[in-house]
């Protein structure tokens, strides 16, 4: 049944985008813009302080305001509240602290919520937070991690025996997957040991998160600006005691993520709990300041990374100790973010052995949990930033040592030290053109040049050649890592009687394209219009199933099930049109949308005709049902690995600090495209995020546990004048795990880029005898390694 | 309460509104004109911004009585009466200048005023010119070549 296409093929074609119309028009439905009939308002009383008891609490002044409604403390809903989940404990004995939506008698991070009033407007909610009475007593903040883990030091959660939530081990001799770490630490001719420090990042999507909730009866309706409503329901129910058939969640127009919405919030179950307890609908919207206190963060880690070589510069071994931050409580996925990058920390290069030991450290800040890479960046920034710091010590060009260590592209599939398969890949090829792109060897005869003649702006030259993992995840894969959850996803495609195709998909988007994306697939697969394809998401109701958007894996998990999903119709669709020709299965010929009998002209139907056909359904074939739908649900087998090499030239003055970036080039593998446009777009913000952590961003915490960077003022998201332009292309090695050959893109620039833009930094600092400076490289930062010598 | 009278894209209202009452808020909550949005509470982000007498202002910078008796320009209102997207607009479209599209309201409205100062910027002017509005999802690059191609739209119209 396969026949050469007239048409030229969707998959591939820079489609603008569906999803743009509404959204350059202002006619977008995010979650603020809804308003019910007779909603309330809730405002949240926010923690002050980090770790303290509360000692009286007192609601009632509150309740005397203008248009208040109602307020509550933690008092009112501590039978009832359950715990915020965390669906990964990384090991068997990981210690998860009861997490409350709202404090009942202790807080333990600035930002928790304490008590909330329910007004008719916002502005009155508000207002009345200043006539709730409460009082606290201090308890030490826990701030530093190594401090916390000490004997004796004060605890987070005093009914806990430890502020350690786990410890997460891996050594790939006792896991057969390589030598004994030990051995070749041991026998090692050059050992290099740094220690690396990943600050505390802020998600920082431009929607604020809000939530509205409809009880009615039983019934309850969750709206909310969320990544995971799939994900959102079942937690909801299991935790609140919903009935889960009897919950909707409804994520409308969510205004990005970046790993922010990958979360079941406190103030989700806040508003539910508030909203059923009224037996009213109620809105929370929260302040950019509100946010960033309560929302979680992400990164930060002390990393501890030992990499050893023979002389001759041959990689051998690879030791990696890291300290975790988890905040004062475990939220989703928050003690398996260090461990996604547990199996990324060898990068492309082959060791004969490995050890990777994470402790997770509960501390008095806001919780962290994923933020675009979730894992992967942190892994990739120590064995790029280190490879670096080995190629010094080894006298060797750092391009020449990574050439002399990785995997190269006739050795796919290969498994690496960590026991994963890595599945295609060309590293050669993606460097080449990385290399010719920026005119490198221009840059280092200037370079050169700039250093002999002892220029105040030198420049640095970075290399960050990485690969990551995406497709998350084969379920059995994420059972085995201790994940709650699956990774399948699933879609549905029908075929409406007339002729216009509707997708159903279980990726839940907030930026990604996948209404225009999905619709190419289909159009392919059905040889119907692009623009007759319509892509529903997002609403349990229509949506029952699906594990939604986070981890690179939309395309590379949700695209394969809505492809699998058209070709079932298109099986469908030829039994019916076979019957209807009275030709054989065999004899049928599929063409741009079209099924005719081979060898006999003029006997034809289109895909559409056969939709009414079996709407109708009055002459269908023995045993087949009517409508042209069909469903399919992947679960992939393996994970995906894209790759690719970033390169990036920096200026930096020596007598200010200031770093500039003057040239970006990146060269990805994603394997196969489905639209370059969006695939474009991905890189773009994905590297202008890593940079952000190299130069600009940081959530800092002052010695009393305070959060000092809680606005936009403070914490530096960078604009477009803080960014420069990149120049991108890329290689093409299709996934081999999935039918497709998509390998994810939604992480490369950020996992990518950090390393690159520090590298270059250090590069550039490197006469003055500094190996390292600590992220983000800001001017003060810059100067002061200038002026040491080291960091 | 204080009355206004306000014209907003095109349509003159007349309301009672609390003195403190933000502009980005009268125009949310009391016009319905959700086109406009809220990412910051420090005037920061620049997602509310809007055009009063056909200047960019942050809304959320700007009292509703401050706008009493002028005229204010939302997303909502740049489309023509028969519907066809504004140069920015499509622009913003074609060069995929948007993603999760939030900032995209202040965006377009920052680069509409930017425009009209400097009908030709370079890539530099863009950058500096849209410097009070942020994006997470673009990395800026795609929005720099979309104020460019409106404005190679605009100069050829």
């Amino acid at each position: 049944m396969t026949a050469t296409a007239e048409r030229p093929a969707e998959i591939g074609q820079a489609r603008r985008r569906k999803e743009d119309a509404r959204l350059v028009t202002g006619r977008t439905m995010w979650t603020d813009n809804l308003t019910l009939p007779g909603m309330l308002h809730m405002a949240i009383l926010h923690s002050p302080v980090a770790h303290a008891r509360i000692t009286r609490i007192d609601v009632s002044g509150a309740r005397q305001r203008p248009g208040v409604v109602a307020a509550f403390s933690g008092q009112d809903f501590k039978d009832v509240q359950g715990t915020i989940p965390c669906a990964w404990p990384v090991t068997e004995d990981t210690v998860v602290p009861n997490h409350p939506s709202i404090a009942v008698d202790q807080v333990n991070h600035v930002g928790e919520s304490v008590a909330v009033v329910v007004a008719r407007s916002k502005a009155e909610a508000q207002d009345a937070l200043e006539a709730i009475d409460i009082e606290y007593e201090p308890l030490p903040p826990v701030l530093d991690m190594e401090a916390a883990l000490a004997d004796g030091a004060p605890l987070v959660h005093p009914d806990l025996s430890s502020n350690k939530s786990f410890t997460w081990e891996f050594e790939s001799g006792s896991a057969g997957t390589g030598r004994a770490i030990d051995d070749v630490l041991r026998d090692a001719d050059v050992t290099v040991t740094r220690r690396f420090r990943q600050q505390r990042l802020i998600p920082a999507f431009l929607e604020p998160r809000s939530t509205v909730v409809q009880p009615q009866g039983e019934g309850v309706t969750v709206w909310s600006s969320t990544q995971v409503p799939h994900v959102l329901r079942t937690l909801m129910s299991l935790s609140l005691g919903i009935p889960e058939h009897k919950l909707r969640v409804i994520a409308p127009d969510v205004g990005g993520g970046f790993g922010g919405k990958l979360q079941v919030t406190p103030e989700e179950f806040l508003t539910t709990l508030v909203a059923r307890r009224l037996g009213k609908p109620v809105k929370y919207t929260e302040s950019r300041s509100e946010l960033m206190m309560s929302g979680h963060h992400g990164r930060d880690q002390i990393q501890d990374v030992t990499i050893t070589a023979t002389r001759d510069g041959r990689l051998t071994g690879l030791d990696v100790h890291i300290l975790a931050d988890m905040g004062a409580y475990l939220r989703l996925i928050t003690p398996g973010i260090p461990i996604l990058g547990a199996f990324m920390y060898n990068g492309i290069y082959k060791f004969d052995a490995y050890r990777f030991v994470c402790d997770g450290v509960f501390t008095t800040k806001t919780p962290t949990d994923a933020v675009r890479g979730a894992g992967r960046p942190e892994a990739t920034f120590a064995i790029e930033r280190i490879v670096d710091e080995l190629a010094v010590e080894l006298g060797m060009d750092p391009m020449d040592l990574r050439r002399k260590n990785w995997i190269t592209h006739d050795q796919f599939p290969f498994t690496t030290v960590t026991g994963i398969t890595y599945d295609s890949g060309n590293y050669e090829a993606a460097t080449d053109r990385a290399l010719d792109l920026i005119e490198w060897d221009e840059l280092k005869k200037e370079q050169a040049e700039r250093r002999a003649r002892h220029d105040t702006v030198q420049l640095g030259l970075g290399i960050s050649t990485f690969s990551e993992l995406c497709g998350w995840a084969p379920s059995r894969l994420l059972g085995a890592l201790r994940y709650a959850g699956g990774g399948w996803e699933q879609a549905t495609v029908r075929v409406l009687p007339t002729g216009k195709v509707e997708v159903v998909t279980g990726a839940s988007p907030h930026g990604q394209g996948n209404e225009t994306t999905w619709s190419q697939i289909v159009a392919d697969r059905l040889g119907v219009p692009f623009d007759d394809v319509e892509v529903l998401h997002g609403d349990t109701q229509t949506s029952p199933r699906g594990w939604d958007t986070y981890g690179s894996r939309s395309a590379a998990v949700g695209a394969v099930a809505v492809s699998n999903a058209a070709l079932r119709v298109v099986e469908k669709a030829k039994r019916v049109a076979a019957h209807l020709l009275e030709a054989s299965e065999d004899d049928m010929e599929f063409v741009d949308g079209k099924f005719s009998v081979r060898g006999t002209p003029g006997a034809e139907k289109t895909i559409q005709d056969l939709a009414f056909e079996a709407f109708a359904a009055h002459d269908m074939p023995e045993g087949v049902e009517p409508n042209l739908d069909a469903e399919a649900t992947f679960d992939p087998v393996a994970l995906s690995f894209p790759h690719g090499t970033h390169l990036c030239a920096v200026d930096v003055d020596t007598e200010t600090g200031r770093v500039t970036i003057r040239k970006y080039v990146c060269v990805d593998d994603v394997g196969t495209v489905i639209n370059p446009l969006i695939v474009e777009g991905q890189v773009h913000g994905g590297v202008a995020h890593g940079i952000a952590q190299a130069l600009y961003e940081e959530a800092v915490f002052d010695d009393d546990g305070n959060l000092t960077t809680g606005t936009l003022v403070d914490y530096m998201v960078p604009s477009a004048v803080d960014l420069p332009s990149f120049t991108t292309d890329r290689t093409v090695s299709p996934s081999t795990t999935n039918p497709l050959g998509v390998k994810g893109v939604g992480e490369t620039g950020t996992i990518a880029s950090t390393p690159a833009v520090v590298n270059a930094v250090v590069d550039a600092l490197r006469p003055f005898g500094v190996n390292d400076v600590r992220m983000p490289c800001t001017p003060e930062r810059v100067w002061r390694a200038l002026q040491g010598g080291t960091r | 309460m204080t009355q206004v009278d306000v014209k907003v894209d095109g349509v003159a209202y007349r309301d009672d509104v609390e003195p403190r009452t933000l502009l980005v808020h009268y125009l949310r909550e009391q016009l319905g004109k959700v086109g406009t949005v809220v990412g910051c509470d420090t005037s920061n982000c620049g997602a509310c911004t809007v055009l009063l007498d056909g200047r960019s202002v942050k809304s959320c910078s700007v009292l509703a009585v401050q706008a009493d008796g002028r005229e204010v320009t939302t997303i909502e209102g740049l489309s023509g009466a028969d519907g066809a997207l504004h140069p920015v607009q499509q622009a913003f479209h074609d060069e995929h200048a948007l993603q999760c599209g939030y900032c995209t309201p202040g965006m377009i409205m920052a680069a509409c005023d930017l425009l009209r100062d400097n009908p030709d910027p370079s890539e530099t002017e863009v950058r500096e010119g849209i410097e009070g509005n942020l994006c997470r999802c673009t990395g800026y690059q795609n929005i720099v070549r979309a104020v460019q191609r409106a404005a190679k739209a605009t100069v050829t119209s």
